[in-house]
Formats: C-alpha cells, sequence, structure tokens
C-alpha cells in the first residue's frame, strides 16, 4: 500500500521543538559550551576540551560527595519505601477518616522545601528547639551543627518526615485499586495475612512503587534546599551533597568550567540511574 | 461434603434497615441437598452474589442461620467452612506460576507436597493447563486465568460446596460449552455439592438438576427445569425463563370467570380464581408456545413474523396488548386481522405477582 506522505505535518511539531529548544535544549548547550572551554569574562573563550571532565572524575572533593549522596539517598528509599507501605497498610479503606488521614499525609508535601529546612533548623536547635532539647534533656549529646552524625541523623528525619507521604500516597492509590475478589479469594484459598501481602498487594503495588522509587531518588539525588537551609552542607563538608557542591563551585568559587563539567555528569549519572531501573523492572514485567 | 441448609436468612447492606426495600436479601429458607448441582439464576442486583457470600462467609448476615449438616457455621470464618468459590472475574495471583496459582489453596492447608504434585496435574489434565504449567500465570490470556481460577477452586476435594459465581462471563463462546461440560463431568465424578450463580436460563438449565430463580432478594421458585418451564409460580419465572418469556396480560376475575378484555379464558387453575380477593391485581400468564391461530377465539392483529430458526415468532396485537406467539416454521401466516386460542392446561391466573391457589386445596 501506499502512504501519502504529507510533509505539511511537520509544520504541526514546531510548536513543542521551539518549547523543548528554550526550556531544554539551550541551557544545556551552554552548559555543555561552559565545560569545554575557560572564560576569563569579556566573552573570551579558550578551549580546554575535556580537560574539566578529567578533573571532575579526578578530584577527591566530588568524590566525597558522590559518596555522601549514594549514601543519603541509599539511606532515605530503605526507610521511605518500606515505611510508606507500612502506613498505607494500616491506613482505613473506607468510611470518615479515610479523608482525614489524606490529608494529614498530604500535608508535609505541601511546605515549601526551605521552609521545611528552617522549621527542621529551629525544631533541632538544641537550645531552644524541641526535638534538639529533648534529645539532650534525656541525656543524648545532640548539635547537629558539630557533630557530623546529628547533622545526618537530622537531614534523614526530615526527609522522611517531608516525603514519606509521597509514597504512602502512591502505596495507597495501588492498594484502593485491588479489588475485592483478591482478598475474597485468598480467603477462600486459605491464605496467611503475609500470603495476602506478598502474593496479591506486592504485585499489584509494583507499578506505583516502581514510580515511588524513581520520584524519590531523583528528588533525593537532587536535594539541594532543604540540607541547605538546615546544615548549610555542615559540619564541615559532612552533609555537603552533590548539587550543594555545585553550587559552592559554581556561585563560590566562579570556576565555570568544571561546574559546568561536573553538572554534565551529574546529570548523566541520574539518567543512567533512573534508565537501569526503569529497565530492569520493564524486563521483569515482561517475563 | 454437607448439606446446606438456609435458615431464615435476611441481609442488609445498611447498618439499620426498616423497609422491606432496604434487604439484599428479604428472606431465604431452602435447603441445598448433599451432592446435588444447583443453579441460582436471577437478573443482576437479585442478591445472587450475596446469598453465596452469605454461605461462603465473606458477608454475615442480618438475621438467620447457616448450617452445614448438623453444624451451625452462621459464626464461622471463611477458611473454616471449607468451601471453594470462583468469582466472575478471574482471581490469579499475578507473580506465581499456574502451578503455584493452582497448587496454593492446597499449601496454604498444609497438603504434602506429593499430594500436590498428584491433584494439580490433575486438574491441570482436567482444564487442559499443563501446557505451560511452569510460566507465569500473568502471561495468560483472560479464558486461560479464569481456568486457572476455577482450577484453583476444584483443587481440593475435601471441600463442603463448590460455588459459582458466573465464571464464564468472560469466557469465550465456544470454550463455554466445554467448560461447562467439564464442571458437570467433574460433579459426576467427585459428588461435591455445587452452586452455580447466572442469569443466563441456557447455562442454569444445562448445568443444574434444581434451579433456583431469584427475583428482589427472595426464592420464587425452585424446581428442575421442566418444572419452570411448564409452570411458573411467578410471572417473573414466567418472563425470565423461556426464550421469548411469557406473555403476562391483565384480566379481571368476576364470579369466578377469569375475563381478559371482555373474554372469558379458561385457565387450568381457574378453581382458584374464586379465592381471589378484590384488591389484587390479576394477570393471564401464557407461553408463546401454547398458543394457536383458530377460526375463532381471541381477535387479533398479525403485526410482524420474526424467523427465529426452526419457529417463526408472530407479533400480534389484541387492542393495546401485544402478545408473542411460537409457530411451527412451514406454517403460513399473513399478516392482518385472525383469532388465537391459548391452550387451557398451559394458562395460567397469577394474583399479585403470584400463581393464585385455591385456599382450600395445597
Amino acid at each position: 500500500m501506499n502512504k501519502t506522505i504529507k510533509q505539511g505535518a511537520w509544520l504541526f511539531v514546531i510548536p513543542v521543538v521551539v518549547l523543548v529548544a528554550f526550556n531544554a535544549l539551550i541551557p544545556l548547550m551552554t552548559v555543555v559550551n561552559y565545560s569545554m572551554q575557560e572564560t576569563f569574562g569579556d566573552n573570551v573563550f579558550f578551549w580546554e576540551g575535556l580537560r574539566w571532565f578529567e578533573q571532575v572524575l579526578n578530584s577527591e572533593r566530588f568524590h566525597d560527595s558522590f559518596v555522601r549522596q549514594i549514601t543519603f539517598t541509599a539511606i532515605i528509599l530503605l526507610i521511605e519505601v518500606p515505611l510508606g507501605i507500612a502506613i498505607a497498610l494500616c491506613m482505613p479503606r473506607k468510611g470518615f477518616w479515610v479523608s482525614v488521614c489524606l490529608v494529614l499525609m498530604a500535608l508535609p508535601l505541601l511546605i515549601p522545601w526551605n521552609v521545611v529546612g528552617a522549621m527542621w533548623n529551629i525544631f533541632a536547635l538544641p537550645d531552644i528547639g524541641l526535638l534538639g532539647y529533648t534529645i539532650n534533656a534525656i541525656g543524648i549529646e545532640y548539635n547537629f551543627t558539630r557533630q557530623p552524625f546529628a547533622a545526618w541523623f537530622t537531614t534523614i528525619l526530615m526527609d522522611v518526615w517531608h516525603w514519606t507521604s509521597l509514597v504512602v500516597l502512591l502505596a495507597y492509590a495501588g492498594l484502593s485499586a485491588i479489588p475485592d475478589a483478591y482478598y475474597q479469594a485468598a480467603k477462600i484459598d486459605g491464605a496467611s495475612r503475609w500470603a495476602v501481602f506478598i502474593w496479591i498487594q506486592l504485585p499489584k503495588m509494583k507499578r506505583v512503587l516502581t514510580i515511588a522509587i524513581l520520584l524519590r531518588f531523583m528528588d533525593s539525588f537532587m536535594i539541594y534546599t532543604e540540607p541547605f537551609v538546615l546544615t548549610g552542607g555542615g559540619p564541615g563538608n559532612t552533609t555537603t551533597f552533590l548539587s550543594i557542591d555545585l553550587v559552592k563551585l559554581a556561585l563560590g568559587q566562579f570556576d565555570l568550567g568544571p561546574a559546568a563539567a561536573m553538572s554534565l555528569i551529574y546529570f548523566f549519572i541520574v539518567l543512567l540511574i533512573c534508565w537501569v531501573f526503569y529497565t530492569l523492572m520493564m524486563k521483569n514485567e515482561q517475563q | 461434603m454437607a448439606k446446606i441448609t438456609l435458615k431464615d436468612i435476611r441481609h442488609s447492606y445498611y447498618s439499620s434497615p426498616t423497609a422491606d426495600e432496604d434487604y439484599a436479601i428479604k428472606h431465604i429458607d431452602t435447603i441445598f441437598q448433599n451432592g446435588g448441582a444447583y443453579a441460582l439464576l436471577g437478573p443482576s442486583g437479585c442478591g445472587k452474589t450475596t446469598l453465596l457470600s452469605i454461605i461462603s462467609g465473606l458477608i454475615s448476615p442480618t438475621s438467620g442461620n447457616i448450617w452445614f449438616d448438623d453444624e451451625n457455621v452462621t459464626e464461622v470464618d471463611t477458611i473454616h467452612r471449607h468451601i471453594a468459590q470462583v468469582f466472575q472475574f478471574p482471581v490469579i495471583y499475578d507473580t506465581m506460576t499456574v502451578f503455584d496459582n493452582l497448587a496454593f489453596p492446597l499449601r496454604n492447608r498444609g497438603v504434602s507436597e506429593a499430594d500436590i504434585q498428584m491433584r494439580v496435574q490433575e486438574v491441570a489434565e482436567m482444564l487442559d493447563l499443563e501446557e505451560g504449567i511452569n510460566r507465569r500465570a500473568a502471561s495468560l490470556t483472560v479464558d486461560g486465568k479464569q481456568k486457572i481460577s476455577l482450577g484453583r477452586g476444584v483443587v481440593r476435594e475435601d471441600v463442603n460446596v463448590m460455588m459459582f459465581d458466573e465464571p464464564l462471563t468472560v469466557i469465550d463462546q465456544n470454550l463455554k460449552w466445554e467448560l461447562r461440560s467439564k464442571l458437570k463431568e467433574l460433579h459426576q465424578k467427585v459428588d461435591t455439592t455445587m452452586i452455580y450463580v447466572t442469569h443466563d436460563q441456557t447455562e442454569a438449565l444445562t448445568f443444574a438438576d434444581e434451579v433456583l430463580v431469584m427475583y428482589e432478594g427472595k426464592v420464587v421458585q425452585s424446581g428442575t427445569p421442566v418444572e419452570l418451564f411448564e409452570k411458573p409460580m411467578h410471572t417473573f419465572v414466567g418472563y425470565f425463563i423461556g426464550s421469548p418469556g411469557m406473555n403476562v396480560l391483565p384480566c379481571q376475575v368476576k364470579n369466578g370467570d377469569v375475563v381478559f378484555e371482555d373474554l372469558n379464558v379458561l385457565c387450568s387453575n381457574q378453581a382458584a380464581a374464586s379465592s381471589v380477593s378484590s384488591g389484587m391485581s390479576t394477570e393471564l400468564g401464557i407461553r408463546p408456545e401454547f398458543i394457536r391461530f383458530a377460526d375463532e377465539g381471541i381477535p387479533v392483529n398479525v403485526r410482524r413474523v420474526d424467523d427465529i430458526g426452526r419457529h417463526q415468532l408472530v407479533h400480534v396485537e389484541h387492542g393495546q396488548h401485544g402478545i408473542k406467539m411460537i409457530c411451527p416454521e412451514e406454517q403460513p401466516i399473513t399478516e392482518g386481522s385472525a383469532n388465537i386460542q391459548f391452550d387451557p392446561s398451559r394458562t395460567y391466573l397469577y394474583a399479585d405477582g403470584w400463581l393464585a391457589e385455591n385456599s382450600n386445596t395445597t
């Protein structure tokens, strides 16, 4: 069969191309441009090739913040995903309390990120903050501006408080979509509570959990505002995650070339991990 | 295996039902004999599924008791009632293989692995599931998935009752016949009580020895397919069973005579006419199969003739009342005026929907 090809159809693609060009391609290419050159202002550029990339990839500073970043993301995923599922399982299925629970769950998600950081900063202050004061009062020395462990503990607690709700809401949506017949059949088949979770609820939640993990991975991997407001990356560099480090490099030291190279590397890491994760999940699905 | 007795079952989905309309199950008093094949037949929303859920213990009735043999199981939970149930839409455990799906009810009850092998093999053979038995169940078609559901229902041999809630709705037409006869075959082999819920009369009539017709939360008639066809106890049964259903025509009772539009009509339960009290609404029921053209009788106007294969379906009109009748294929029929006659032995008088009965006899 001969298909008639109408070249005019390309016209309809133009708006999208323009939009994508302005919000993604052009900014990205600017960064690529910076990453390969050295500038001293006045629009004077010197070609540097891949030197900045080599420098960043070989720098201990980048390695350290990368390890901190991966550790942070792994910890919050390990806490937030199981906790979110557990809370979703405990939530009522119908009645008045459903909406109450949902609103309570959604509240932390509605708070602006820098406000979350400021809230937890005050909350955790050892002398006047409720949390900090209480921990010290029960005999544990706690000061997140001085102790690295306390800083990590507070940052993780803050993230768990802020974002577990997202996992809860997604898991709850997944659970609500399971038809009653599955639970009835399981009862008739004599399945235990645990078997129902493993064979019905978890498989049915797989899609939403994939989304939840992806979202939480990306957000936590690029986290900036909250730890910046809470600890400023300190004490020392102990909570300096990749994005904080990047901002220090780009705006603090004004090393535009290395900063551009670093952001491209950063971007590719996120892209790569998401792609690997998603491919694995989808492959698993097809079997 | 057990005889199932339902005593005075009423069920409402409201917490404090008052009016009769609040009840999904108005009043049911029935016995399912051990080893019988029963069908629950009725339109959507008549309480069939609710009744099944009450028997399986997924719902506890608002009032009344359920007995399995001599044991009152009203308060017993689903797992201890030892029942099997298959639902309308396939329920499978996606991440398990076909084999594990079928073995699941057995494994949960601690059956030995050797026995599981044997039983699952047997069921898989019966349902043609052997091929790809080690594949993920999620990869099957809807037909295949429903076969797995059926298989999980029949894999245990020690069940008190097997219940099927419209299990063939999603199955392909050709396969429907096959699976239905498989179920029938299975019933003859294992001798377990089976209850089959459906709104399809063909399915009910081919599967069951006894059909319970449900209507608005009540069992309006139970009996063999022939009884339901020949002597409907309620106009609903007459209308619901048969294709097309029974003609139901308004009539009056005057001095023991049944009068349809100023014409006297003879009924098989004529004697009961005198015991119909004046406030009741009375109707005539006559199946299309028992109406004939005659030289004299009820004058009608022939409106349309449909060829339905081995018969002709004739639509006639008397005044504003449409009447359907079935005539042999070869009979020539012309549109226009004609006369018809009802077979008196197949014509019934109904009062308030129910077959009129002489209060003196039973």
